[in-house]
């Protein structure tokens, strides 16, 4: 393609135009499944400037949004503990559990806890705390995983006692196949998230196409590169040719990171694991082998996910679901929002009802 | 649901700040001074029209680059009595100081104080100092009030921004906010990002010598450009049309905001003022800005609209529209 590789939004013009040829005023449904793509979406206005043909619908890509209330309980019930500290992303923070108390409300109250921008941080909490217990809340998809799973090993090989991690981790291929499985709404392809897919490479994705025949494209995260994935997508979608593409490269390999993936494998092992809206998923979450029990809190401490009633009104399953848009839920920016957020897709600044309630409002504007 | 307790988020300038300050502070305090909620007070009724206002100052860690409590301490106050117009000239300053805090680094504050007032030409002219049991504060929290003589006799004011005013920024946005959180959190790496705290009183006194006719002044601090244009927009009811791609921000600060999940126009700003008046006015309030040393990356970044009033609409780079909101609470750094 011919571009002036220095005007971004001529650039971005020029891929609009190409979409909407390539789509011919055929509909295009299509999913992202990564907050960074939610939030680049709507930041550079991108989702202002898409043909009416398409329908953007942001599925469950938020690490924060897929929390399950049962997960949050669990993480309060830990925090209530004496001597411990949680050591956590602070995005988690002020996700609220079944009776709208979040980690915020319990530092509040007291509790312990420490925001941290890396894993290996709440290693140092570790060694200047040998009286308390650190408890990192690992919650992420497989692009945090492994950076989680090196700081078990560095925390063994340091022979640090005062160390552990709640792994929620999830994986996001599983969730893929629940979607589809599922088939709560229709979709005509997937925008692959680019951060996990440096990890895991194209070939988990293989599925989509050859058992759904649906097509999906990994994309970055910038306007023209979603746009060039997308044009890549609907390309596929109109020569009902499915395939899974890189439109990527220049950070993610085919292959993805087989280093990574070791490490993630020498520490953690795929568990059933509960998603937020959608249940329980075969497989589809990261629990720490036994070797490494020692750094695992749910054996040091017997956590188990307490049964919660769910929350009363509250859509993110739909959202998630792909089957509402935000702005759909009853409760949308009149009892969620983002100060008092009654679900998790508002709380997260990567989850869809915060994007939507951020950058289009309660009302468009027109 | 609403907590019965307060949360940090209160303290970030944003819509939970404003919140408490209703629901709490206003609710007892309110008065039709009090009321205008803009960043400093008039006092038409004592003699020349007097301008003041206070600010407590809170910072981890008291010191990093381009400053420290210190220089916020001045410049704060100073130019929140500037933003309304005024000259600021006498400053009062108070000290809860924690019991064990090393002398020296009370010494640095107060040092960085004098010189800060020195610069801004102010005078503190009294204070007070209690000392607390450890624990009972961080290290060091500084009040300063500050009082000053109206510059014009139609001073600038939050609620007076007109269809088609001009809006522009006296440099670039969110230089302390990142440099504040990176020397928080002690990210070396990004070494090149500095404060901007600075006193505004002189540019502010060209300004208003420069040009006949100012509307509105405002320090965007906590909340950053984005939460301030919206106080602007709710208390003048008008709408606000900016271009991203006219808003200066450094690249260090774009590449900060990027890695830590942030964005440039909702962070802090110590040394900078959004300023709007009349079109006809805005080159000549540019080359002002310009010619002064705290503003030569003055920009103009967009106008007022009377289409959707209360809202702030930004024009992305690639030419799309979205609104630009007021922050919510403090700013998180993301999982990914």
């Amino acid at each position: 393609m011919d571009l002036n590789l220095t005007d971004d939004r001529a650039i971005c013009q020029k891929l609009l135009k190409s979409l909407t040829e390539i789509l011919d005023n055929r509909p295009l449904r299509f999913m992202e499944v990564c907050g960074t793509h939610t939030v680049s979406i709507f930041q550079s206005g991108l989702r202002s400037l898409l043909p009416s043909n398409i329908t953007h619908l942001s599925g469950p890509g938020c690490p924060v949004c897929v929390t399950h209330d049962a997960e949050i309980a669990a993480c309060l019930n830990l925090v209530s503990l004496k001597d411990v500290i949680i050591a956590t992303f602070g995005d988690l923070l002020r996700v609220p559990g079944p009776d709208g108390q979040s980690l915020k409300h319990a530092r509040a109250q007291g509790g312990q806890i420490a925001i941290v921008y890396s894993p290996l941080e709440a290693l140092t909490l570790a060694a200047n705390n040998p009286a308390k217990t650190i408890v990192f809340l690992g919650i992420g998809f497989e692009t945090t995983a492994p950076t989680v799973a090196a700081t078990i090993l560095k925390a063994k090989e340091a022979s640090l006692s005062n160390f552990c991690v709640f792994s929620l981790h999830k994986l996001v291929p599983p969730v893929l196949r629940t979607l589809m499985d599922q088939a709560y709404t229709a979709l005509d392809g997937f925008l692959l998230p680019g951060h996990v897919s440096t990890i895991i490479g194209l070939e988990p994705y293989a599925f989509l196409a050859s058992q759904y025949h649906v097509p999906g494209v990994v994309g970055g995260f910038t306007a023209q590169e979603i746009l060039l994935a997308l044009c890549q997508l609907a390309s596929a979608f109109v020569a009902q040719k499915p395939s899974i593409t890189n439109a990527y490269p220049k950070a993610v390999a085919n292959l993805g990171n087989p280093k990574a993936r070791q490490l993630m494998a020498e520490v953690f092992e795929p568990r059933d694991a509960l998603w937020r809206g959608l249940g329980q998923i075969p497989a589809s979450g990261l629990g720490i082998r036994s070797q490494y029990a020692q750094f695992d809190a749910v054996q040091r401490f017997d956590l188990k996910l307490p049964k919660v009633p769910s929350i009363p009104g509250c859509k993110c399953g739909d959202v998630l679901k792909g089957v509402i848009a935000p702005k759909d839920c009853p409760l949308f920016g009149r009892k969620c929002t983002p100060q008092n957020p009654v679900g998790p897709c508002m709380v997260s600044t990567e989850g869809s009802c915060a994007a939507w309630f951020k950058y289009v409002g309660v009302e468009e504007h027109g | 649901m609403a907590s019965a307790y307060v949360l940090l988020d209160a303290g970030s300038g944003g819509l939970a700040s404003q919140r408490l300050i209703s629901s709490c502070f206003q609710k007892h305090f309110g008065n039709p001074i009090l009321d205008v909620l803009d960043d400093a007070a008039l006092l038409n009724d004592l003699g020349p029209s007097l301008a003041v206002s206070t600010d407590s100052y809170t910072v981890t860690p008291l010191f990093f680059p381009g400053g420290s409590i210190g220089t916020l301490a001045i410049h704060g106050t100073v130019n929140d009595v500037s933003m309304l117009g005024a000259a600021p000239k006498y400053l009062t300053a108070s000290f809860i100081l924690e019991e064990g805090l090393p002398l020296s680094d009370l010494e640095l504050v107060v040092s960085d104080m004098a010189k800060a007032c020195r610069e801004a030409s102010v005078l503190i002219v009294t204070g007070d100092t209690k000392v607390v049991p450890k624990g009972g504060c961080d290290k060091i929290f500084i009040n300063t009030t500050g009082i000053g003589t109206l510059l014009v006799d139609n001073p600038p004011s939050g609620h007076k921004a007109q269809d088609g005013d001009v809006i522009l920024v006296s440099g670039a946005m969110g230089d302390h906010g990142l440099t504040v959180m990176a020397s928080r959190e002690d990210l070396s790496f990004m070494s090149d990002v500095r404060s901007d705290s600075a006193p505004l009183n002189g540019l502010v006194s060209k300004l208003l010598t420069g040009c006949a006719s100012v509307h509105v002044l405002r320090d965007p601090t906590r909340g950053g450009l984005a939460t301030t244009l919206n106080e602007i927009a709710l208390q003048s009811n008008v709408g606000i049309e900016i271009e991203e791609k006219l808003v200066p921000v450094h690249e260090s600060v774009l590449s900060g905001c990027s890695f830590m999940g942030l964005d440039p126009l909702y962070l802090a700003n110590e040394g900078k003022c959004i300023c709007i008046l009349p079109e006809h006015l805005a080159k000549t309030a540019l080359d002002i800005m310009r010619s002064d040393l705290v503003g030569q990356e003055a920009a103009i970044i967009g106008r007022v609209t009377l289409n959707h009033p209360g809202k702030v609409i930004l024009t992305t780079p690639i030419g799309g529209t979205r609104i630009l909101g007021m922050l919510e609470g403090a700013q998180l750094p993301r999982i990914c």
